[in-house]
């Protein structure tokens, strides 16, 4: 990061501009924040640096944090807290009621099993098949060829677009009549209803969600290719070793660590999948794309059988979820540096 | 011709070709196919009519049959070229159609009409960009508005954002105080905390203090980015002590200290995070979706989603504001997308 330049030029004038009336109210109160200073010392100026981004976060993130708990152990359809009655663990239990739980359809809360099963097989294949794209993505970006930045850039675009124009570029272009039918009709296959069937729909989720993000993680692969030393490769080519024997000998093991952080942050940003599978299917046809995040929006927000403290309690499982992922991938970066630090 | 392909296809150290090197560009050049390839068939698509767009099978540039006033006719006439049996091309225009019998007449000589096959004519086609596509939902259908408040919470979420994170960052890099390794560690802890998690409870919040329906209910919960703290914390920790302690000696302010040296010397960082914040804000869609449910107030994201949303999908508009959406993330990708792929490499921010 600190290697960074400002942004020159345009970026730079645009910021000027827009910080200009923030400079002048800079001006403006620094007499009043003297005589605070007076007052309090140093010690008061710190609070007042930190007290307005930490008031933002406690009301809008400890807070809710805090409550969701309090909320999962309460029934009925009232939104404000005191509203509500105190019912235990009943919530929990009525996610977990189930005859078998293979079967979704035997479970009273089926909507949020089937979402469950979704979810994990989504996180699974989009996962693995995303991970694969990216290392190829990676080492051939990391070869010797002409341009590598603009090829970089190539495969990054997707990720700036926004879930909702991801949804519907591709929702055009898998629709009935859209172009992959047509390109499918040129060489003489029969068009197929990719968004109103529930397999390919299924497959259309995981594909066009690895479009989206592919990019990202093949960048910090990448970054990881480019610190293994050249001269170990070198040393190799001396031996008279074969490029695959190389990747399997080399890349691969020193990669390890950037693969494991690639595969976690993808585990963490694939369970919590929503807005682009959302605008593309709507979690249709059926139940075949519905995924946790839409379960616990459409239970505690959209549905007519609103319940929030249902909501409450799937969102605190999916939460559960998340802290393993992340304990997880805080744990490896710890060993990624007592490793680095080593060598 | 041989030499001409030996020096395209030569090779720097002059080695032979390799399977790898086909892969690579295989790779490369589908890569540039998939990644650009949807976004410039959106592009292409919303320049097209509702005719146009219905087609089967599509063109790549937006194409409609022309049409031609005739006297002596009340509307418009399709025109047609035939091609007669002595192999000569005509342009017609077509009066109606019966069966496989069309009767045209010639837009110069209108008088006589003309049997024809529909066999041996085909419409006479010219490209025709349908702007109305992005005219009509802007001055009509309320886009204008979204527009309007994506870019007022873009901005004003980003300033804030700014603001708020590099003063609590000076706090936790260049003071002392009791319970700062306290903050820092809730700072770490809550990193990860997705808005997907806490919905429910926030909305309750955000409903109490009465910002439902409000965009500010849409930029207050997220600018108070632990990224973005932390992040402009290690940038301002490299800043040495000194230049601040010489400032307090010259009776600078505290205040005078943060936006006069310190502000300054994190631009970079400050930078970096103001362009990931337009990029975030700008495509949030979970929680505006939620907080915001009256027209008036809709981001594009929303607006675009209530729009594709409805049973009977008006399919050129939506196509025409999903472009709109997408540029000002085109343009950070044209002139910024090198610090935000450096920012990536650096630090694995999403």
């Amino acid at each position: 990061m600190s290697g960074n330049k400002a942004p020159s030029g345009l970026s730079q004038t645009a910021g000027a501009l827009l910080l200009a009336p923030v400079r002048l109210a800079a001006m403006a109160v620094d007499p009043l924040l003297r005589g605070w200073q007076k007052l309090t010392g140093f010690n008061g100026m710190a609070a007042f640096f930190l007290v307005p981004n930490m008031a933002i976060f406690g009301i809008f993130v400890l807070l809710p944090l805090v409550i969701n708990f309090i909320y999962s152990l309460t029934g009925g359809t009232a939104l404000f807290l005191p509203d509500r009655s105190y019912v235990g663990f009943e919530q929990y239990g009525r996610l977990a009621a189930c005859g078998n739980y293979l079967d979704p359809n035997s479970c009273t809360e089926d909507q949020f099993w089937k979402a469950l099963y979704n979810t994990a097989i989504f996180v699974v294949l989009q996962v693995a098949l995303m991970t694969v794209v990216a290392l190829i993505t990676a080492l051939v970006l990391n070869r010797e060829i002409r341009g590598r930045s603009f090829w970089r850039a190539v495969f990054f675009f997707p990720v700036l677009l926004s879930p909702v124009v991801v949804g519907l570029i591709w929702r055009w272009i898998l629709q009935r009549q859209g172009l992959l039918n047509f390109m499918l009709y040129e060489v003489g296959i029969d068009p197929t209803e990719w968004l109103t069937d529930r397999f390919w729909a299924f497959t259309a989720a995981i594909g066009v969600s690895i479009w989206a993000h592919l990019g990202f993680y093949a960048l910090i692969l990448l970054a990881g290719l480019q610190a293994i030393p050249r001269d170990l490769y070198e040393a190799a080519e001396m031996d008279g070793t074969r490029p695959m024997r190389m990747f399997w000998r080399i890349t691969l093991p020193l990669l390890g660590p950037n693969l494991l952080v690639v595969i976690v942050l993808a585990l963490i940003r694939a369970v919590q999948i929503f807005d682009e599978v959302y605008v593309l299917t709507g979690g249709g046809p059926g139940t075949s794309t519905l995924y946790l995040t839409q379960y616990i929006y459409e239970i505690g927000f959209a549905s007519l059988l609103r319940n929030p403290g249902l909501a409450s309690a799937a969102s605190i499982i999916m939460g559960a979820i998340l802290v393993v992922l992340t304990l997880m991938q805080l744990a490896i970066a710890r060993r990624n540096e007592r490793r680095s630090g080593k060598s | 011709m041989n030499r001409a392909a030996a020096f395209l296809l030569r090779r720097r150290g002059g080695r032979g070709w390799h399977w790898t090197d086909v892969v690579t560009w295989i790779w490369l050049i589908g890569g540039i196919v998939m990644m650009f390839g949807p976004a410039v068939w959106l592009v292409g698509s919303s320049f097209k009519s509702p005719a146009a767009l219905s087609e089967f099978p599509p063109t790549i540039l937006p194409m409609v049959t022309q049409e031609v006033q005739v006297p002596g006719y009340d509307k418009p006439l399709p025109l047609y070229k035939v091609t007669g049996e002595d192999g000569k091309t005509r342009v017609l225009a077509e009066v109606r159609r019966i069966g496989i019998i069309a009767q045209m007449v010639d837009p110069q000589d209108p008088t006589e009409k003309i049997k024809v096959n529909i066999s041996i004519r085909e419409p006479k086609r010219e490209v025709h960009f349908a702007l109305d596509n992005y005219v009509t939902p802007l001055e009509k259908n309320d886009f204008l508005l979204y527009l309007r408040n994506s870019v007022f919470v873009t901005v004003m979420a980003t300033l804030i954002t700014l603001i708020t994170n590099s003063m609590a960052a000076f706090a936790l890099s260049k003071y002392q105080f009791t319970g700062r390794s306290a903050v820092m560690l809730l700072i770490v802890a809550t990193l990860m905390v997705p808005l997907s998690v806490i919905l429910v409870p926030l909305y309750s919040v955000i409903s109490a203090v009465g910002l439902f329906n409000s965009l500010w209910g849409v930029i207050l919960p997220t600018v108070a980015t632990p990224t973005g703290v932390f992040m402009l914390r290690q940038y301002m920790l490299t800043i040495p002590d000194e230049l601040v302690a010489a400032a307090r000696m010259d009776k600078a302010s505290e205040w005078q200290i943060y936006w006069r040296i310190i502000l300054p010397l994190t631009a970079p960082a400050l930078a970096v995070l103001a362009i990931f914040s337009v990029v975030w804000r700008w495509n949030d869609f979970l929680w505006p979706l939620i907080v915001l449910s009256r027209k008036e107030v809709y981001t594009l994201q929303v607006g675009l989603n209530v729009y594709a949303g409805q049973l009977n999908v008006q399919w050129h508009y939506i196509l025409a504001m999903t472009v709109v959406t997408m540029i000002p993330v085109v343009l950070v990708f044209v002139f910024l997308q090198r610090f935000i792929t450096a920012g990536i490499a650096g630090t694995g921010l999403k």
